[in-house]
């Protein structure tokens, strides 16, 4: 019998629901936008107000996710610890590059106190600490352009701001795929994605 | 002592990089508007006829003028309606600076007050000077007049739609062959649109129809200020001409691009339209697809995609899914041994 840890409280649950709806969501529409190709279902007209309402409930849904780690233990597993970082991040790596076809065991299997990896920590800190905010922030200042800087260094603010926000949605947009397919790698292919649904992890 | 030194290169590196990036963006507009390129002697000073224009500047260059009665010896001072008015500084600034007022009006202006008859005097149209004139063949008068009376303007007016209802000869500047500052010439444009389509008394000088509110008639365009700043009307209510810079056939309303991909898209039409000129003259591509619209500090989104980052995506895109195929391939081989 493997050992369950009730690893995803209700608040996290729904949040990541949502979280998981409104960016994909916002990659096709956003795609849409970028690459303007005909689509009857997805219109350009449609795609632009699709793309907004997504990234306000996104902006909101964000601070369900601010509050919880500010308030409960959750936000303990963001906080990085810097001491030997490289020498962690390079044993997960291995990890996942060798030891994971010879049946080793995780170098930092989960429990209560290490719901992530080395590398699950610092991506996850990455993409929700830094990319996110800046498409938000960037996203909001594309909703109201009147308030973008007019010219920056020569070059227009709303086309500077523009490639940092699509910059940013082309890394996020690329987290989602590898944060997918590192989700096959529980003790089943599935298992991981049930955990997010019922809350409960198998440790392995 | 070595790291010290080291320290301040980057300092005095640093700084000189940012001291440039300052000065190029406290000066973005260093080259020359093209109009003054042409004509540096512009000004009511050069024009040899301007004591002569005086005489009609006297009243016409004023918000009011001084009614004599010579019979009875009367004076009164009255207002000069505003369509009858003109701003001395526009008109020797504009394409017609060295003209008299006679080359255009009639002499009998000079009788005061004018003779009834003038109000009926047959205006000049661009063509009547211009048309079939080697010195203005670049600028295809003739080609225009045919858009102009395909338009939707000429047609419903029984030909009484006329180049002076929106181009005023007496302020026209040639904004649009100008390389730089777009934003005035999409102004400068939108606001001949507006001198009519934002003014009932104007607009009912010309339709029967009863002008209607353009601001909720657009409700359905996004970032509806930002558009209306960017952009011309003309860019959706004329058929793009690719013979002619600026189309002049006027389509009616219903005719109108609604269709956003139409611009905002690798074949965006502004590329035929609004940044004909620039991408013609520039060249410009800054590694971004319709390059002229960057050049001239705005973005359209789907229109301005770089190349460059569009390979650098798809290989990235290309890789990561690479990996974990391969990945995907050892856990199943594993997993069966």
């Amino acid at each position: 019998m493997t050992e369950k840890i009730y690893f995803y409280p209700g608040w996290l649950r729904i949040w990541h629901g949502l979280n998981a709806i409104f960016c994909i969501l916002l990659i096709i529409t956003g795609i849409r936008m970028q690459y303007a190709f005909s689509s009857p279902v997805v219109t350009f007209e449609r795609a632009v107000s699709w793309h907004n309402f997504g990234g306000i409930a996104l902006t909101f849904n964000y601070t369900i996710f601010l509050i919880g780690n500010i308030f409960t233990k959750n936000g303990a597993h963001y906080r990085l610890r810097f001491k030997n970082i490289s020498q962690r991040l390079l044993k997960q790596l291995l990890y996942y590059s060798v030891g994971i076809f010879r049946k080793e065991h995780s170098p930092f299997p989960i429990n209560e106190d290490r719901k992530f990896n080395p590398l699950q920590q610092i991506s996850y800190l990455i993409i929700m600490y830094f990319a996110v905010p800046i498409l938000f922030i960037t996203g909001w200042a594309l909703l109201f352009p009147e308030f973008i800087m007019r010219n920056v260094f020569g070059f227009s603010g709303i086309f500077l701001t523009a490639q940092l926000h699509i910059a940013m949605g082309f890394f996020v947009s690329l987290f989602l795929i590898i944060h997918l397919y590192v989700s096959t790698m529980g003790t089943k292919p599935i298992s991981n994605f049930k955990s997010i649904i019922t809350g409960w992890q198998e440790a392995h | 002592m070595r790291r010290k030194r080291i320290n301040i290169l980057l300092f005095i590196l640093i700084s000189g990089f940012l001291g440039l990036l300052l000065i190029y963006s406290a000066n973005p507009g260093l080259s020359q508007d093209m109009t003054d390129e042409v004509n540096p002697s512009k000004g009511m000073a050069n024009n040899m006829y301007a004591e002569e224009n005086e005489q009609c500047f006297r009243c016409h260059g004023e918000k009011s003028y001084v009614l004599e009665d010579t019979i009875l010896g009367l004076k009164k001072k009255v207002s000069m309606c505003e369509q009858n008015r003109l701003d001395r500084n526009e008109f020797y600034n504009s394409v017609h600076w060295s003209f008299s007022c006679t080359d255009c009006h009639s002499y009998d202006y000079f009788e005061f007050p004018h003779p009834l008859s003038l109000r009926f005097e047959e205006y000049l149209n661009c063509i009547d000077c211009h048309g079939y004139d080697d010195n203005f063949a670049k600028y295809k008068f003739e080609e225009i007049e045919v858009d102009h009376m395909k338009s939707t303007h000429y047609q419903t007016s029984d030909g009484e739609f006329h180049c002076w209802n929106c181009h005023d000869p007496h302020s026209y500047k040639l904004l649009s062959r100008s390389s730089e500052n777009l934003t005035e010439v999409i102004l400068e444009s939108n606001l001949s649109c507006l001198k009519c389509h934002g003014n009932t008394d104007v607009f009912e000088l010309l339709s029967d129809k009863k002008l209607g509110n353009i601001i909720p008639q657009h409700d359905w365009l996004p970032n509806q200020e930002l558009h209306f700043q960017s952009v011309r009307c003309i860019e959706c209510h004329t058929e793009v001409n690719d013979s002619l810079l600026i189309a002049h056939n006027i389509m009616s309303s219903d005719s109108a691009v609604r269709n956003c991909v139409e611009c905002h898209s690798q074949n965006s039409l502004l590329m035929g339209s609004l940044y004909k000129f620039q991408s013609k003259e520039t060249r410009l591509e800054s590694g971004f697809m319709n390059g002229a619209i960057i050049h001239n500090n705005s973005y359209v989104i789907g229109a301005n995609r770089s190349r460059l980052l569009n390979v650098v995506s798809v290989l990235l895109f290309g890789l990561t899914l690479l990996v974990m195929a391969v990945h995907t391939g050892f856990r199943i081989i594993h997993r069966k041994k």
